[in-house]
């Protein structure tokens, strides 16, 4: 309520003041047209005293200024012109002086002085001089804000720079910068005391308003900047200087902030790289609430936008060292800044590696640097906590991965791993992905088992436990999501010389066995499917030259596999390391090592036996058994024999019927390899078979007495076809009255009363009955071969 | 009546004139009538002359006892009406008794007159200098004419003239240190100075320097006292802080100033002092007085 009447006020406040500069304004112009200088001056000076009020704020008051602004340029074009008023501008600039207030006095006095100068009756710095000096009587923050911006203002074009008409005579640019710089001062001084006026005003609305005002004290900083004159050395020994000392001593987080900020973007980045060394001092020096994190990082962006402008610029970077000053400022500033949150340190560092990376991109050690200072400010504190620092380190690892695109760079960097350190569980984990996806993206090859061992050390977030995670606070996905990343990783390390590769093998392997039974199913198979891979190129490689001391053989490969999976079974995830194991096999097997395969296929049925507990598991399993045996061709006799024999076994126990009777004719296959040289032992097919149709009858009678309905057919038509496969593969026990049998079997289960009607089932079966006839249509040796069969 | 009314009026018209009337400075002079009248100037130690002429109403005789000018300087205090101190009283006779028929015309010269004092219209006392012609006649009354006319006196710019520094303050509240480039001004003269916040704990809305003129009439017991304030110029506006120093530069010409005046023939003084006005947020005022010197420097034009 209170507020809304003040704004109220304000306006009609705002509306008083504009009235009685419109009313003045109209005796002015009277005054003027009739060339009467008493008048005007009687008039313009009422006319100013409209700008006394204390009552609006800085955007109101702008408003009332600019309307008297107005009529003070046209009052400006009176004073110029000696014959109307028939005074000269010496007298003008007298009298102007005897008026009374002292606001009046001083825009009238600006007025007169803009016309002085212009007239060269007197030198320009004396005039300047007298103005800027007088304008000290005006102490009121905002008036006297506004008085010294009007000076600004209409001093800009009188300024002696080179060039200038104004130059010369002992007038130099000097003088000009020294204007300038004393106006800029006693703004500024100004500008910062504004938030002692009045205790009862509340600080937020007081900021509000200072920084409606800052433009007006940052203008002269752009008028010096706009100064010709000022070449490099006029900057570094004058203006930078007194700008900074000013800057430092008015104590102001506000006004630092703004200033540094105004001074970075006026200037030329050419003088702030010739002038780091003094710009950087200042930094320390200001108030601790001040961001100056942002303000570094602009100027570190701008510089590094100056490098990137042009090749040339870059020696300059070098000759200037402008790498090692900002880097000793910003550890200047933290150390000066004891205050300052962790947060801000590092992303203080942030902003130098950025520098780092964009303008000196071949020098790792620089950024090795920034890292290692990074580490040493962290090493002060537990883990971090805070959650903005932790993003900020998070992009201060992240900023080099970009940079090289390749985390072969990141890996060379000693602090990269001490800075990783720090964060805590989750931003680590998070950080790794961020460097698997970063080596996806760019499809990075790691390929040495140093930089392996380095990589997994950074990441050892997802690797291992860390200490004080507690499991259960994981999201499930998100711990798969992460596995799967590392799986991948995997992936990506390779070596064209296969002993690295086995180094890199074992690297890994010695990181990710430690990982815990959860780990390891997502990271045990990647491994073992890397190594087979090195297997299967060792394989190719015929120069393998026996007996000869080669670190890396296939042998010596299937030895480590042999515990990275049984590490796996222990786990337990039999059924996982059971799959891997017949993997190992086939590779063992096609690289004609028969103990070897033996082995895997042993430690595979062990784990069948003592782990796989699951009946739908050991269906799986003993599929896979099966088809993995079924193409091994390194075994001897003897073995193979136990081996299928085994698995024959296995399959006759499982639980159910139906997969017992599956598996069974699935072995049949074991004695039946289609290959040149491959066993081709028909009776036992046939043994296999008929054991199989035994089982499935039996499944038929016990459907019939728990049910009361006999089961659907489908066992009898899947055994058909494996009769009707190796009939025509040419196995001599199986006939085609076997077949003839079979068929007749099935019509008949199919027409009983107990049978259930199943449309699967019986297309099945009409499907197979149309292939047995398209065969014996076909004719040649295979029509011939079914001729006998009726349907 | 109209005998009466003849009787009273004057028999005849009498014109003073300056000898360089013509290119003699004139200055106003406010006059009782508070109407401005331009009178010629001069300063101590010239020669006043010219001519008197007397022309009596056409046709009528002018029968006197004898015709004299005087120059006199008069002080005049307003609470003791119509009683004149004349410092200075020189007389000259133009003619011995007898009758003047037609206009007749006197010379006359006062010279190198000794008039110290200057014209000064105060608030309680005035100092003037007249020429008086008188006509004296013995039943009819004599008839008088004045003439005024005003004398100013130059001075040479004193040989010692000392800037006015000062360190004034209250304790822990305000502490200010001014300085005033002289301590004698003459009256075209410009106030340059500074003032300078050693110590500012109020405030502060604006500063101000005043010029008031203290007039001093009379003397012990009866010595009256008038103060006024010729000028107030504003010289600072809001608060200063510690360490701030704020310019002075007053031009005094536009200023209806004196030179300082002490102790003329025991009846008046008039004196300037410079007051430093210092006004805060609560209205309340702190200031200081400082005594100038004001003098009247010979006019180069």
């Amino acid at each position: 309520m209170m507020i809304a009447d003040g704004i109220e006020d304000e306006e009609k406040w705002l509306a008083e003041g504009i009235a009685g500069i419109q009313h003045n304004a109209f005796y002015l112009h009277r005054a003027v047209d009739s060339n009467n200088l008493r008048e005007a001056l009687k008039y313009s000076a009422q006319l100013l005293s409209e700008l006394r009020t204390s009552r609006l704020s800085p955007h109101k008051y702008y408003e009332l200024y600019m309307r008297a602004f107005d009529e003070l340029r046209r009052l400006e074009m009176f004073f110029k012109d000696e014959e109307r008023h028939g005074c000269s501008v010496l007298d003008l600039y007298e009298l102007v002086q005897h008026a009374g207030n002292v606001l009046p006095r001083l825009y009238l006095l600006c007025t007169v002085g803009s016309v002085y100068i212009k007239s060269k009756e007197a030198p320009a710095k004396d005039v300047l001089k007298d103005l800027v000096e007088m304008c000290r009587s005006v102490q009121h923050p905002i008036r006297g804000l506004f008085l010294r911006s009007y000076l600004a203002q209409i001093s800009r074009d009188k300024l002696p720079d080179i060039g200038s008409e104004y130059e010369g005579d002992g007038d130099t640019v000097m003088d000009a910068v020294d204007f300038v710089l004393q106006n800029f001062t006693e703004m500024n001084k100004l500008w910062v005391r504004m938030q002692h006026q009045g205790p009862i005003r509340v600080k937020e609305k007081l900021d509000k308003e200072r920084s409606e005002l800052r433009d007006l004290v940052g203008k002269n900083l752009h008028v010096l900047s706009q100064i010709e004159g000022v070449d490099l050395e006029i900057y570094k020994d004058t203006v930078l200087p007194r700008v900074l000392e000013q800057v430092v001593n008015c104590k102001d987080e506000l006004a630092q902030h703004y200033l540094m900020d105004c001074i970075i973007q006026v200037f030329p980045d050419e003088y702030h790289l010739q002038t780091l060394e003094t710009l950087l001092g200042a930094f320390p020096q200001l108030q601790p609430a001040v961001d100056i994190k942002t303000v570094l990082s602009q100027l570190m962006d701008r510089l590094s936008n100056y490098a990137a402008s042009s090749a040339e610029v870059l020696p300059e970077f070098l000759q200037v060292e402008a790498f090692a000053k900002l880097s000793n400022a910003i550890g200047k500033v933290i150390e000066a800044q004891v205050e300052m949150p962790v947060v801000g340190a590092i992303s203080l560092y942030v902003s130098l590696l950025t520098f780092a990376l964009r303008v000196h991109s071949d020098r790792l050690d620089y950024v090795d640097q920034v890292l290692g200072a990074c580490v040493k400010k962290l090493s002060g504190s537990p883990k971090l906590e805070d959650n903005k620092a932790t993003k900020q380190v998070v992009a201060l690892l992240t900023a080099p991965l970009e940079k090289y695109n390749d985390i072969d760079t990141a890996l060379t960097l000693s602090n990269y791993p001490h800075v990783m350190d720090h964060l805590d569980a989750g931003t680590n984990k998070i950080m790794a992905m961020v460097l698997i996806q970063s080596i996806m993206k760019y499809n990075t090859c790691v390929s040495t088992a140093e930089k392996v061992d380095v990589l997994f050390e950074l990441i050892k977030g997802l690797i291992k436990d860390i200490d004080g995670t507690l499991a259960d606070e994981l999201d499930e996905e998100d711990f798969k999501e992460e596995q799967n990343s590392v799986a991948r990783l995997v992936h990506m390390l390779y070596n064209d010389d296969p002993e690295e590769m086995l180094q890199i093998i074992c690297t890994v392997r010695k990181h990710i066995m430690a990982g815990g039974p959860k780990r390891l199913p997502f990271t045990v198979p990647p491994l073992v499917f890397s190594a087979l891979k090195l297997v299967r190129r060792l394989q190719g490689l015929d120069g393998e030259v026996a007996g000869e001391e080669v670190p890396a053989t296939p042998r010596k490969i299937f030895q480590l596999l042999n515990q990275i999976i049984e590490a796996l079974s222990n786990v337990p995830s039999p059924e996982l390391a059971l799959r891997l194991y017949l993997q190992c096999a086939e590779a063992a097997n096609d690289c004609d090592l028969e103990p070897v395969a033996y082995e895997f296929f042993t430690q595979a049925f062990v784990l069948y036996e003592e782990e796989v507990a699951d009946s739908k598991a050991q269906v799986t399993s003993i599929h896979l058994i099966i088809g993995t045996l079924q193409r091994m061709n390194a075994f001897g006799v003897e073995n193979r024999d136990t081996l299928t024999h085994k698995a024959t076994g296995y399959s006759a126990k499982l639980l159910k019927k139906p997969d017992q009777c599956r598996a069974v004719y699935a072995c049949s296959h074991l004695f039946w390899v289609d290959d040149q040289d491959g066993i081709k032992d028909g009776e036992r097919v046939l043994l296999c078979l008929k054991r199989s149709l035994r089982i499935a009858n039996a499944a038929q009678q016990m459907a019939n007495v728990t049910r009361g309905t006999g089961g659907p057919v489908t066992l009898f038509v899947e055994i058909l076809n494996k009769y009707l496969y190796f009939f025509e593969k040419g196995n001599p026990q199986v006939t085609s009255a076997a077949i003839q049998d079979l068929i007749e079997l099935i019509k008949t289960e199919m027409q009983s009363d107990t049978a259930t009607p199943d449309p699967a089932s019986d297309a099945f079966f009409a499907c197979t009955l149309r292939y047995i006839e398209f065969q014996k249509q076909k004719g040649g040796a295979m029509g011939e071969k079914y001729d006998s069969v009726r349907i | 009546m109209n005998y009466i009314l003849g009787a009273f009026k004057p028999a005849c018209h009498i014109s003073i004139t300056f000898s360089d009337g013509k290119s003699r400075k004139q200055v106003p002079l406010k006059k009782e009538n508070g109407q401005t009248a331009m009178v010629p100037l001069f300063q101590s130690q010239e020669n006043i002359s010219g001519k008197i002429s007397i022309e009596p109403v056409s046709g009528k005789k002018v029968e006197h006892n004898g015709i004299k000018v005087e120059l006199l300087g008069q002080i005049e205090m307003y609470f003791d009406r119509n009683n004149f101190y004349d410092f200075t009283s020189l007389v000259r006779e133009l003619d011995v008794p007898g009758e003047i028929y037609e206009r007749k015309t006197y010379p006359f010269e006062f010279s190198t007159v000794e008039m110290p004092y200057e014209t000064y219209n105060g608030v309680n006392v005035r100092l003037r200098y007249i020429l008086k012609v008188t006509i004296s006649r013995g039943y009819a009354g004599s008839i008088v004419e004045y003439q005024d006319f005003v004398v100013r006196n130059y001075g040479p710019p004193p040989s010692i003239n000392n800037s006015i520094k000062m360190e004034v303050g209250i304790e822990d509240c305000l502490h200010i240190e001014f300085e005033y480039n002289k301590s004698k001004y003459d009256l075209k003269d410009v106030i340059i100075g500074k003032i300078y916040f050693l110590l500012v704990r109020i405030k502060i809305k604006n500063m101000d320097l005043e010029i008031r003129r203290r007039e001093s009439t009379g003397s012990g017991a009866n010595t009256h006292v008038e103060t006024e304030t010729l000028a107030k110029f504003e010289l600072m506006d809001g608060a200063p802080v510690r360490g701030e120093s704020i310019p002075i530069r007053l031009f005094l010409s536009p200023y209806e100033l004196t030179p300082t005046y002490r102790n003329i023939n025991n009846k008046f003084s008039v004196k300037y002092y410079l007051n430093l006005v210092l006004v805060d947020e609560e209205d309340r005022r702190y200031f200081k007085q400082q005594e100038i010197t004001m003098f009247r420097l010979g006019e180069t034009s």
